[in-house]
């Protein structure tokens, strides 16, 4: 992989969700990770993508998600940012929990942290920006950058 | 693709197959309205073949939950069916999978309601 930095400013609809997943997914497989991986990087992003939308923004047409993807060589490092009112991740409760795991919503970034390497939450003056990390550590991975 | 859903009656259990993406916005609506429309209609045994459902995302499991619970709720029983890889990986990390009572053959699902 070569180091490269790519970033978007999208509205905060449910088609940005869908764009930041789709690039994600094309992006990922660029990267060289194998099918499982690269889905599992776009769920995540997806999921951060959706906590920006309807929990930060509030689908507010004046607020921005950004979504920034680094291709490190290393790893592919995605941070997406919102403009709402931050989000406080030790009030958000552990979803596998019993008395949670009947519960509708809560899962986002118990799912982002399962799917990633390493999952950062950054509160700003407004807004959250979540920074997710995928290692490029596999074997598939390596064979793949190898045979480039 | 969106969710879309086919519902159809096998002794007296009600299977809807879905198929497509049940995520934020349309799918997990979709999911949603259904199943309380069946329930509305006094539909209380419900199975969910999911066979053809391509991705689900958090909103799509919190929908499947408050399927279950909304069955269970009005003293019925809902069930699933046919999970891919993709769904079955997603309910195993979410803890979900022991929750459901899970089916891989139609005909023992069927049977398996009380």
């Amino acid at each position: 992989m070569t180091a490269k930095r790519v970033s978007y400013t999208l509205d905060s609809s449910l088609q940005s969700v869908n764009t930041a997943e789709e690039t994600a997914q094309l992006l990922a497989a660029k990267a060289g990770f194998d099918e499982d991986n690269c889905l599992r990087i776009s769920m995540a992003v997806r999921e951060a993508a959706v906590n920006a939308v309807l929990h930060g923004n509030a689908y507010d047409p004046n607020k921005k998600m950004t979504v920034a993807f680094e291709n490190t060589g290393q790893a592919l490092v995605i941070t997406v940012t919102d403009e709402g009112r931050g989000l406080d991740v030790s009030k958000v409760p552990d979803p596998t929990t019993p008395e949670n795991l009947l519960k509708q919503s809560g899962r986002g970034i118990f799912l982002m942290r399962s799917f990633m390497d390493e999952v950062r939450i950054r509160l700003l003056a407004p807004g959250t920006e979540v920074t997710m990390v995928k290692n490029v550590s596999g074997p598939a991975e390596l064979h793949k950058e190898a045979s480039k | 693709m969106s969710m879309k859903s086919m519902t159809r009656q096998v002794n007296g259990i009600t299977i809807v197959d879905l198929s497509g993406r049940i995520t934020l916005g349309e799918g997990s609506v979709v999911l949603r309205d259904m199943v309380r429309d069946l329930v509305t209609k006094g539909q209380r045994k419900i199975l969910l073949n999911l066979g053809d459902v391509t991705y689900i995302d958090s909103s799509g499991i919190g929908e499947l939950v408050s399927a279950f619970t909304t069955v269970r709720n009005q003293g019925g029983e809902l069930k699933l069916l046919n999970l891919t890889k993709k769904v079955h990986d997603l309910l195993q990390i979410t803890k979900l999978y022991t929750v459901f009572d899970v089916k891989d053959d139609e005909a023992t699902a069927v049977a398996a309601f009380k």
